[in-house]
């Protein structure tokens, strides 16, 4: 076998040495910089070794962003393949790899990180924790996202890019049909990734059981929380599945196993039934939160507090529960028959019930609110009537009789992207705009941020709602090219224009984050929309140790009751004196053990087998010493604690 | 890292179930947990080999027995209903069993559907 | 709530069990129960593969042929013995006395140690008939089946064996009780996965 991959191990072709030379150029570009301006000390101290929620979160929007980047190129290369019929732009194989890229890179390296990142930003502060539960685990879960991601992209040079799409169907991914390494890396990226976000959603449900500031009961606390709560229990349920089917995939792709062959008695539907059993609760893995970002803004930027948050909560709860008994909808055309298919149906459209729920809760939110119209509320504005497309459109997939007429047409495409955009990513956009001054203590231009929206929004939808219309006329998903006469071509060039009007939005939110970090307005207060959970009530970036002093909660909206509420008096205590403040070290094992696994599980993606082995000892390694340290915190002595506050005109 | 807060977390009150329970001193408990799973692998072994039920019946009958057994892992191995603040991991489990029934249930059902109609 | 400082600065609560003395231990705690219950999901869906593969032989032996009486059910009383005296341990950790529960421990790790060297001779046996991991879809799915439990019983050991070394060293303390703790909480666990597999994989497959 090694012979045969050496030969493929650096992947040929114009466009792969323009990214080689574009990679070779930027990482020389990135080490120049570092080295020059002396900061591979700082890199290490302040960033690669923190233990810090708040650092780790901007870590994981950093990451994403790029992500984004990535994933973007490869949707502009299917765009412009796509614009005109016969177009050989891209050949098909080519393509194939372009359209499994682009997903995969969009729902775990995109969205999830996103996400992820901005609960470690918010979630910990809203609750007046000094941290999460355990932050070591934290900057695990961070080190392995970022390998496996990593892992995930140098497909692209070395090897050969996955090309079986993001879903991996087998027998197609299997090894008769697939023999090169690229679903490998498919399969050891997801893999290493995945261990990171099970951490996380271990992490985030302990630390909002156990660490809430005192006095806030669950009922109390900020409904991004309690979606974050909700997400964790998804996810802590559902990647154990991904594992497995990741897991068996690669016992047959490496060892020769048969789970999902088509011969010697091999299931591929099985492959299928258990990647839609984590697949549909992972689309509400990166809903939930940012219905939650989008909960915080309406009723910030209304001046209310939210309307009917026991349902909101409740509606979340339920679609808990029905997120695990619907996975059926993405296969009805296995045909498994009548019986499994209405029950499967009809669980679905349950579903829309309590996302419904949720609409109507924002609306009533904004009802007689004076609303004030930031970029961060245009995005959440913008999300409610196109999620609600996107959820109706889905309503209609899952009639199963019809959806043998929708299925793998560009109509689920058009559905699951005004879903993903304009649910997941118009929520992280506001989210982004919202934190913004929270994380890095200025906020992002509203001019210049306006630009951003309505460039983006009409892009958006000129793409993407053509696709609605030309699944209708027949126009399957993954076709890499198509004949003139169809009737297909006007839409398709359309679309084409939406995408790179996307992509010029997107600059515009480069340009801004730019001219913000050198001329942007600064928050001095820590409360820069005026806001209403315990995170505008901390400094604007946050201390190390979030809270001098933990706040003591007596209901909903703490900051806002503390600033203007019916309890502004209880809040009123005398200052007491600090007290030395106990954290966590930071640790360079994180890292390295990430690093590990990465060398390992690349070994594994070619089979080297000494490597991998000796890269999984490594690891096993570093777990043990992490086991016999017990040096593992310090404490932050009252002065350096008057230090800071002063420094933040808190005294 | 231990606490990150100055102040006791006042919520979830900490509640000892019952201290006493740590101060015996013959491990009652798990010598009845032990002779239980034993009591309970044995009857299962013994339902298969001596074939005296229908074949569905003998195997609803050793999951039935299995369960038993994990219950009895749970409860008088494991601590299950020590509590030292809210029963969160009571409620964990009981997802996670949720979640797994589905997975089981609803997997063999759709695959075997599947199987009859297909082939 | 009673709260001193021990050596390692953390607030100390005497009212409760040792492993939950500090905020740290039960949060650790928990997090260990939490990542169990992912645990149940992750052996429920090796479990449905097996379940819908196994009558798919494919013309190689079947479950029937394959599996020893004698041979699984000795397997299954080390474990379910080794579960009880795991128990035994932390009972007397509980009474704070450290030999005993070395002991125990020790004689915990031993009974894991012939389970595991049990499992890869059967393996191994299995492996020399031919029936090997390739011959078909159902001994793929028993193989990864079984052997992700024997994989986790095996990382379970040298944890133990790592822990052995902190309880010589430090004894009994908050930190090495919470240790012990979630390491038998982890042991049991697997015992009961163990039950399932003798039910499911073995016992089924010796009757239909
Ligand atoms: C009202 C709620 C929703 C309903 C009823 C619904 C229904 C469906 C159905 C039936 C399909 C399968 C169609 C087919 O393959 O023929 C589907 C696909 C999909 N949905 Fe939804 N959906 C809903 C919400 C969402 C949300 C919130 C997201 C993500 C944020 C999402 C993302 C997706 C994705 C990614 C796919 C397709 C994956 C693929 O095949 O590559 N959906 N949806
Ligand atoms: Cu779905």
């Amino acid at each position: 076998m090694l012979p045969h991959y050496f030969n493929h191990l650096f992947v040929t072709g114009t466009d792969i040495y323009i990214a080689d030379v574009l990679i070779i150029l930027t990482s020389l570009g990135i080490v120049g910089v570092l080295t020059y301006f002396k900061k591979w000390k700082w890199l290490w101290r302040e960033w690669l070794t923190t233990v810090d929620h708040k650092k780790i979160g901007i870590m994981y929007i950093i990451a994403a962003t790029a992500m984004f980047f990535r994933g973007g190129m490869d949707g502009l290369m299917m765009r412009t393949q796509l614009a005109v019929p016969n177009n050989h732009f891209l050949g098909a194989e080519h393509y194939d790899q372009v359209f499994t890229t682009h997903g995969t890179i969009m729902i775990l390296f995109m969205a999830m990180p996103y996400l992820i990142g901005l609960i470690n930003v918010a979630m910990p502060l809203q609750i007046g924790a000094r941290d999460v539960a355990f932050p070591y685990l934290n900057a695990i879960s961070f080190w392995t996202f970022f390998f496996g991601a990593m892992l995930f992209n140098l497909s692209f040079v070395i090897g050969g890019s996955p090309d079986a799409g993001w879903t991996s169907y087998a027998p197609l991914a299997g090894p008769t049909f697939d023999p090169g390494p690229g679903e490998n890396y498919y399969l050891f990226g997801l893999n290493l990734a995945g261990i990171g976000t099970l951490a996380s959603g271990i992490n985030f449900l302990v630390t909002i059981i156990k660490m809430r500031a005192p006095g806030m009961k669950l009922m109390d606390m900020p409904m991004f929380t309690w979606s974050t709560l909700i997400t964790s229990i998804l996810i802590i349920f559902a990647f154990p599945v991904l594992t497995v089917a990741l897991s068996l995939l690669t016992f047959d792709r490496l060892f020769g196993s048969h789970i999902f062959s088509m011969t010697h008695g091999g299931m591929p539907m099985m492959w299928v039934n258990l990647f839609w059993i984590w697949g549909h609760p992972e689309v509400y893995i990166v809903i939930l939160p940012a219905f939650g970002i989008l909960s915080e803004v309406i009723s910030t930027f209304s001046g209310k507090k939210l309307f009917g948050y026991s349902a909101m909560v409740g509606s979340m709860v339920a679609i808990a529960f029905l997120s695990f008994t619907v996975w059926v909808h993405h296969f009805f055309t296995m045909g498994a028959g009548p019986a499994v298919n209405s029950f499967f149906g009809v669980s679905t459209m349950l579903i829309a019930i309590p996302t419904g729920v949720k609409v109507f809760n924002w609306i009533f939110t904004m009802y007689r609110g004076k609303i004030r119209f930031t970029t961060a509320m245009l995005w959440a504005l913008a999300f409610i009537p196109t999620f609600v497309v996107g959820g109706m459109t889905g309503v209609m997939l899952a009639v199963a009789p019809a959806d043998y007429q929708y299925h793998n047409s560009y109509f689920l495409i058009a559905h699951f992207h005004y879903t993903l955009i304009g649910g997941t990513v118009f929520g992280v956009f506001a989210g982004l705009y919202y934190w913004w001054p929270k994380m890095f203590g200025f906020k992002l231009n509203e001019r210049l941020g306006r630009w951003n929206f309505w460039t983006f929004i009409i892009s958006f939808n000129v793409t993407f709602l053509p696709m609605f219309l030309l699944g209708l006329m027949g126009m399957t998903r993954r076709m890499y090219t198509y004949p003139p006469g169809l009737g297909w071509s006007h839409l398709n060039m359309i679309e084409t224009v939406g995408a790179f009007g996307q992509a010029i939005g997107m600059m515009f939110l480069a340009v801004n984050i730019v001219w913000s970090i050198k001329y942007g307005e600064r928050d001095v207060t820590g409360d820069a929309w005026d806001g209403r959970a315990l995170e505008w009530s901390t400094t604007s970036p946050a201390p190390e140790y979030n809270f001098a002093h933990v706040p003591v909660v007596y209901g909903r909206d703490a900051f806002w009751d503390m600033k203007y509420g019916k309890n502004r008096e209880k809040y009123q205590v005398k200052a007491k004196p600090y007290r030395p403040i106990h954290m966590p070290n930071n640790s360079g094992r994180p890292f390295l053990m990430s690093l590990a696994f990465f060398i390992s599980f690349w070994g594994f993606v070619f089979k080297w087998y000494l490597v991998g082995g000796l890269g999984l000892a490594a690891v096993f390694v570093f777990m043990y010493l992490r086991s016999f340290e017990y040096d593992t915190d310090h404490y932050i002595s009252v002065e350096e604690i008057e230090h800071t506050e002063a420094a933040a005109g808190r005294l | 890292m231990t606490t990150h807060s100055d102040v006791n977390p006042s919520h979830g009150a900490t509640l000892p179930s019952d201290p006493k329970a740590h101060h015996e001193t013959f491990p009652w408990k798990h010598i009845l947990g032990f002779v239980l799973s034993l009591v309970l692998t044995f009857a299962a072994l013994g339902l298969v080999l001596s074939a005296a039920l229908p074949l569905t019946a003998v195997i609803v009958s050793i999951v039935v027995l299995a369960v038993l057994q994990l219950l009895v892992q749970l409860l008088l191995f494991m601590h299950l209903t020590e509590r030292h603040g809210p029963a969160t991991h009571v409620l964990t489990l009981v997802f996670g069993f949720f979640v797994a029934f589905t997975i089981v249930a609803g997997s063999a059902w759709i695959m075997f559907t599947f199987h009859a109609t297909v082939a | 709530m009673a709260y001193q400082l021990d050596a390692h600065h953390a607030p100390v609560d005497s009212s409760v069990p040792l492993e939950y003395a500090t905020e740290d231990g039960s949060l650790k705690i928990l997090g260990f129960w939490i990542f169990l219950a992912a645990d149940v999901v992750l052996f429920s869906c090796l479990f449905a593969t097996y379940i819908v593969l196994q009558h798919n032989t494919y013309g190689g032996p079947t479950a029937q042929q394959l599996f020893d009486v004698p041979g699984f059910v000795t397997e299954t009383l080390l474990l379910l013995t080794s579960s009880f005296t795991c128990g035994l341990a932390i009972f007397e950790m509980h009474r704070n006395r450290l030999q005993p529960m070395i002991g125990w421990w020790i004689v915990t790790i031993l009974l894991g140690m012939g389970f595991v060297g049990m499992e890869i001779s059967e393996f191994a046996k299995y492996v020399g008939e031919g029936a090997n991991i390739t011959r078909s879809a159902f001994l793929s799915a028993f193989f990864i089946l079984v052997g992700t439990h024997g994989t986790h019983v095996t990382i379970g050991i040298f944890w133990m064996l790592g822990l052995l070394v902190q309880l010589l060293r430090y004894g009994i303390t908050a930190i090495t009780a919470r240790k012990a703790f979630v390491a038998s909480l982890y042991w049991h666990f697997l015992d009961a996965v163990w039950i399932f597999i003798f039910t499911v994989v073995y016992l089924t497959g010796k009757v239909s």
